[in-house]
Order: C-alpha cells, then structure tokens, then sequence
C-alpha cells in the first residue's frame, strides 16, 4: 500500500539516520547475546581449567568430521547471508530470493548434521544423566564436559531454529516484492544475527572438538 | 530539500563488493582448514592459543565485512567494542576468582 512512501518514521529526520539507529538497536541486542553466550564460555573456560585431561579425554569422543563438516557449512550460509544482503541492497531480486533460500537449505543441513551427532552420543551413552557410561577414567569430570557440550551446542542449535524462522519470513516478505534498495533493514539485520551465530560457532568448534587433538 | 531527504532512494548504505565476500569466504575456510590441522601437532600450552587466536581472527574477519562493522558508523563501533570490553570483565574477574581460591586454603581434594 503506502508502504514505499512511508518507508521514513516520523521520528526520524532522514533514511540514513533511520537506518543507523536500527543497525545500532540490533547491536545492542547482539550485546546482550554476546554476554548471554559469554556466560556459558566462561563456564567451559572454569572447568576447562580445572579438568584439562578430563576435557581433552571427553572432547575426542566428539566426531571432528562431523564437527569440521558443519563449520563449512555455516561459513558457507554466511557468506549465502551476505551475498542476500548485497542482493536486497542493490535492489538485485534476482539474487535475493535464491541466496535466502540458500542460506536456508545450509542451515537446516547444520541441523542435520548435528541432529546425527546427537544421536551418536545418545547410542554411545555419552548424554549426561543416569544411562552416562564413560569408557575412560575420571568419568565425573567427561559428564561435565558433555554437559557444558549440550548447553553450549544446544543453545546455538535453538538459535539457528529461530534464525531459519526468520529466514522463511524474509522469504515471504521478499517474494512479495516488500524489499528494495531503499528499504531492506530487515534483510540486513536478520544478516547480523545469522553472522553471530556463525561467530558462536567459530569458537564452539575449536574449544569443543579440538582439544590436544595430537593427545 | 525535506522532500529529498525523505526520499527512500537517498538511503545508501556502503554496499560491500562481491569480490570481497568471496575474498573473506576463502579466507575464513582456509583459516578452518589450517585450526584442524594445527589441532594435530603437539604444541604444548600453544595450541590452545594458536586455536583461540585463528577464532578470533575469523571472528573479526565476519565482524568487520560479513556484518560491514568496518563501513559501520563510529557509534556501532563503539557498541561492538562495548560488547568486547564487557566480555572481557565477565571472563577476567570470574577467573580472578577460580584461578586463585588455593592461594588462601588448601584444595579440599588433594
């Protein structure tokens, strides 16, 4: 409707600062995150310190193929989410449309994958609680491990349940025609988040998965 | 000249060339590659730094381009570094804590 006029609120003076204070709101919540998922690193990082053998024992019985797989995958989605952004912000449909399906299909086969994981650990009884059976020595210590695994893991997982819900939004919206060069906020902020949880990730991987791998 | 600035096609953001996307994609997968391969050698207390420091690298990397930090205004700046400074006290002043409880008592475990 009066959707391309009214792009400008009123209480803003222009698009461009229209555009800054919402990059900048959705920083601010990205703050909040940081300091949410901050929380759990500093757990990792107590009990890391206080069991490193128990850590590195516990990190080998994660499947690094698996775990290295979906970190490409994601950089992939980044870069998908990127390539989206430039599509909306050129005013490309073209590009738009197919790269957020793209960067869909990426992060459901992250899902996948780890869904498989988790179902390798299920079999392996390596899911803390009372069926936990740990071949090796200091087996309190591992269930710690795997519960900081779980959290962590876990907690990204339900991010990227909620950054594909998003996305199927911005699919709707972008069929619809709703973006163009001069207004795709939603596009691009929705981008910041899907690039948080792949930073998330970035340092999951190597602090999880990588542990004195050479052990 | 209100009429110009209300105009929707006035807003520019800096759009990042796609030369630079795939630049940092490849960088960023190449950077995975090595973390893994570095995992394999023994180096002693270095390969969790060397781990660390090749996250945050990548990690800078999406900040500054993937999420155009870099094109961002100097007040976004600002609250990503906010962000960074805060992390850095969460983890600092937890740690300042548990690094040093045996100083004063004995561990309850030997």
């Amino acid at each position: 409707m009066a959707q391309a006029h009214s792009v400008l609120a009123h209480h803003f003076d222009d698009v461009p600062q229209q555009r800054d204070a919402a990059t900048m709101g959705m920083w601010l919540f990205l703050v909040t995150e940081i300091m949410f998922f901050g929380g759990l690193f500093t757990a990792y990082l107590v009990y890391r310190t206080y069991y490193p053998q128990a850590f590195a024992g516990a990190s080998h019985h994660l499947d690094l193929t698996l775990g290295g797989i979906n970190t490409l995958v994601l950089i992939a989605s980044s870069l998908t989410m990127a390539l989206a952004v430039y599509g909306s912000q050129t005013g490309k449909r073209s590009m738009l449309l197919p790269f957020l399906v793209l960067t869909f299909l990426l992060g459901a086969a992250f899902l996948g994958i780890k869904a498989v994981e988790y179902h390798h650990k299920w079999i392996d009884h390596l899911v803390p609680g009372a069926s936990f059976v740990y071949p090796g020595g200091s087996a309190q210590h591992a269930q710690l491990f795997f519960s900081i695994y779980f959290a962590m893991t876990g907690m990204h997982a339900f991010h990227m349940v909620i950054g594909l819900g998003i996305l199927v939004f911005l699919m709707v919206q972008a069929r619809q025609g709703r973006y163009t060069p001069g207004y795709h906020a939603p596009v691009e902020l929705s981008g910041l988040y899907w690039h948080f949880v792949d930073i998330v990730w970035i340092f999951l991987f190597p602090l999880l998965y990588l542990i004195d791998r050479h052990g | 000249m209100d009429e110009l600035k209300a105009n929707p096609v006035t807003e520019h953001a800096h759009v990042v060339s796609l030369k630079i996307y795939f630049a940092i994609f490849g960088a960023l997968m190449l950077l995975t590659y090595l973390t893994v391969q570095l995992a394999f050698l023994d180096l002693g207390r270095m390969n969790t730094t060397i781990a660390l420091a090749i996250a945050v690298l990548k990690a800078t990397l999406v900040i500054l381009y993937f999420m155009h930090v870099r094109y961002s205004t100097r007040l976004t700046k600002l609250v990503v570094v906010a962000a960074l400074l805060w992390l850095a006290i969460l983890l600092a002043l937890t740690m300042a804590d548990y690094l040093t409880r045996g100083w004063l008592n004995p561990p309850a475990t030997g």
